[in-house]
């Protein structure tokens, strides 16, 4: 385990294999598509940056011409007539994404980590099924999940969200494939100094993967953060901050600024959590120390 | 012919002993499953096995189902002609936004692993952006807007090239070009930030080594070394790829609307979604779900059988 070794992410250090034609035609077409990709969320945020008369300007301009943040005060005023005070609607969505996605983390990669690198009866075929299970539509699911859930007392609670979200398929899919890539002979070698199962998996394994625990952070996030839940959940004060926003959207035309706001609000959280999430990513895996 | 058939269940007996004797060493094994398992049983095996089980009813929620056999599936297939305008076009948005979403999403992961970090953090986000919100598509419906409001619309007016606005959405001519378009701007999702993810964990040191074995260029350290490495992510991917090129139902329904025009963008999940919450017929809703769930099986082991050769 000594063998740590500092190795700047490859960028800075030219690879001695590139030809410079190649590395230009890859700048050119990754700024070409960048620009493609980037239009839309620029044409949302700068949307919300309008004055209402821009918004309905004729022809439509993409930047505003003296951009104001009056969409974002308006909306404040408007949650703050709401029924429900808003600080409600944000910590119930702020508990659901946090619990959920650190409960998910937990439970998905301990069950990855013993499907990946043990070979146990019915460890393949479990997986098998979950791979499937990703597969199927969840409109049709739907119906008899409730069916269960008002069995077990749970409907219009919070854990009608959180209770799925840990066991989501994905997420041991996801932790699986990455640590199938851990040599064994690490494992084994913890082993022999006496670890016990859990301790290797929480002190050697799960460090090794954290670029793959980060990214099933992000997506356990967005997926939670994102969560109307308008199915299972109905007492207004339980609702998540996403349906409140969205009912404000709803409200037509003469909230056409309001809902340019909401837009860029609902985005904020996800991408924030993507990019410190992302610099961390970048950051690990230079110092890992992963070596067969 | 009777001591051949003792002889086999003899020797599933010692098979399912050793599995036994084996699966008794390994408990803290099935410890470690245990959460998940007890919660996916739930939350996903079991709607999944009483969704199959209503596609042979007539279920319409409110009353008891009742048995009717094939009958959905028959009717599925044989009389509805709107579905097979669904399977139409939701073949056509995923064969054409699959494979491209997957190839898009590894050849971008791929460039920009070797940017600078910030370079490559920026380019990362701004990549992944159109997923990051639940639902920045909408943008898309005041860009394509069928009136001279509409972006493209006001543009191209404006360059002279159309001389009265285009009603991109409405038109079943052009709304599946724009629909592709969209869900393929969408595609660099789950699946590419797992390649970004997996990428960074190759060992620096097999490029090293494959410098000195003499590869010349960046497609042989790609098909030698980056490849191979990736495996794993490249099964998750296409996973990935398949179950959002056939289940898309949110990009057209915001966009097209809900019917659209002639069915032009109506797909089988929106097919489902149809009979499942407008009509309140979950049995006929269940057995479109049953039959999509085949024909993607159906296609993963293509794909992995596929993906098993690669970098070999």
């Amino acid at each position: 385990m000594s063998a740590i070794k500092k190795k700047g992410v490859s960028g800075l250090r030219r690879r001695p294999n590139r030809s410079v034609m190649g590395d230009a035609g890859v700048w050119l077409l990754l700024i070409l598509v960048a620009v493609m990709m980037a239009f839309p969320l620029v044409f949302a945020v700068s949307s919300a940056l309008k004055p209402l008369d821009e918004l309905f300007r004729f022809p439509p301009t993409v930047f505003p011409r003296h951009p104001t943040l009056d969409n974002f005060s308006d909306l404040m005023v408007t949650m703050g007539q709401s029924w429900v005070p808003f600080s409600r609607y944000l910590t119930n969505t702020v508990g659901m994404t946090l619990l959920g996605t650190m409960g998910h983390l937990l439970i998905a990669s301990m069950a990855a980590f013993v499907l990946a690198k043990y070979d146990f009866p019915g460890g393949r075929t479990y997986f098998a099924v979950v791979v499937t299970a990703l597969m199927f539509n969840g409109y049709v699911t739907a119906i008899p999940n409730y069916v269960t859930m008002s069995r077990l007392h749970i409907i219009d609670t919070a854990w009608s969200v959180i209770l799925p979200a840990f066991s989501a398929p994905m997420g041991l899919f996801l932790m699986k494939q990455f640590m199938e890539s851990i040599p064994m002979s690490l494992i084994e070698s913890a082993k022999l100094d006496g670890a016990k199962e859990f301790r290797i998996f929480w002190t050697i394994v799960m460090p090794i993967v954290k670029p793959a625990w980060l990214t099933l952070i992000i997506f356990s996030v967005q997926g939670l953060w994102n969560n109307r839940a308008s199915a299972v959940i109905y007492s207004e004060s339980k609702k998540t901050l996403v349906y409140a926003l969205q009912q404000i959207q709803a409200g037509g035309i003469a909230r056409t600024g309001q809902a340019a706001a909401v837009t860029v609000v609902v985005m904020i959280v996800p991408i924030v959590t993507f990019i410190l999430s992302q610099s961390q990513i970048l950051e690990t895996m230079a110092t890992s120390g992963l070596k067969d | 012919m009777s001591s051949l058939a003792a002889k086999y269940v003899r020797s599933r007996k010692r098979k399912a002993a050793i599995a036994w004797d084996k699966a008794k060493r390994m408990k803290v094994c099935y410890l470690f499953l245990l959460p998940h398992a007890v919660l996916f049983l739930t939350f996903y095996i079991l709607p999944m096995f009483s969704s199959i089980f209503y596609s042979f009813t007539y279920y319409n929620i409110l009353e008891p189902a009742k048995f009717i056999g094939l009958k959905n599936y028959t009717n599925l297939l044989l009389q509805d002609d709107v579905f097979l305008v669904a399977v139409k076009n939701t073949f056509l948005i995923a064969i054409i936004t699959g494979p491209l979403g997957y190839l898009l999403s590894f050849g971008f992961a791929w460039f920009i692993n070797e940017l600078p970090r910030w370079i490559r953090t920026l380019a990362v986000v701004i990549f992944y952006a159109p997923s990051i919100a639940g639902n920045a598509y909408t943008i898309f419906s005041i860009i394509f807007r069928g009136d001279a409001y509409g972006w493209l619309n006001a543009t191209l007016m404006k360059m002279g090239i159309l001389y009265q606005p285009r009603l991109w959405l409405s038109d079943p001519s052009t709304i599946m070009p724009v629909l592709i378009l969209v869900i393929l701007w969408m595609s660099m999702s789950t699946g590419f930030l797992a390649f970004v993810a997996g990428l960074q964990g190759i060992d620096q040191a097999q490029y090293e080594a494959g410098y000195v074995d003499g590869i010349r260029n960046r497609w042989q350290e790609l098909y030698y070394i980056t490849l191979p490495n990736m495996k794993p992510m490249l099964l998750f991917g296409a996973v990935m790829a398949i179950t959002q090129s056939f289940n898309v139902a949110d990009v057209p329904m915001a966009l097209a609307g809900f019917p659209s025009t002639d069915y032009a963008a109506h797909t089988v999940v929106i097919h489902l979604y149809d009979y499942g919450y407008t009509r309140f017929e979950m049995g006929y809703a269940s057995a479109i779900a049953t039959l999509l769930f085949l024909t993607m099986i159906l296609c993963n082991k293509m794909i992995q059988s596929a993906l098993r050769k690669v970098g070999t």
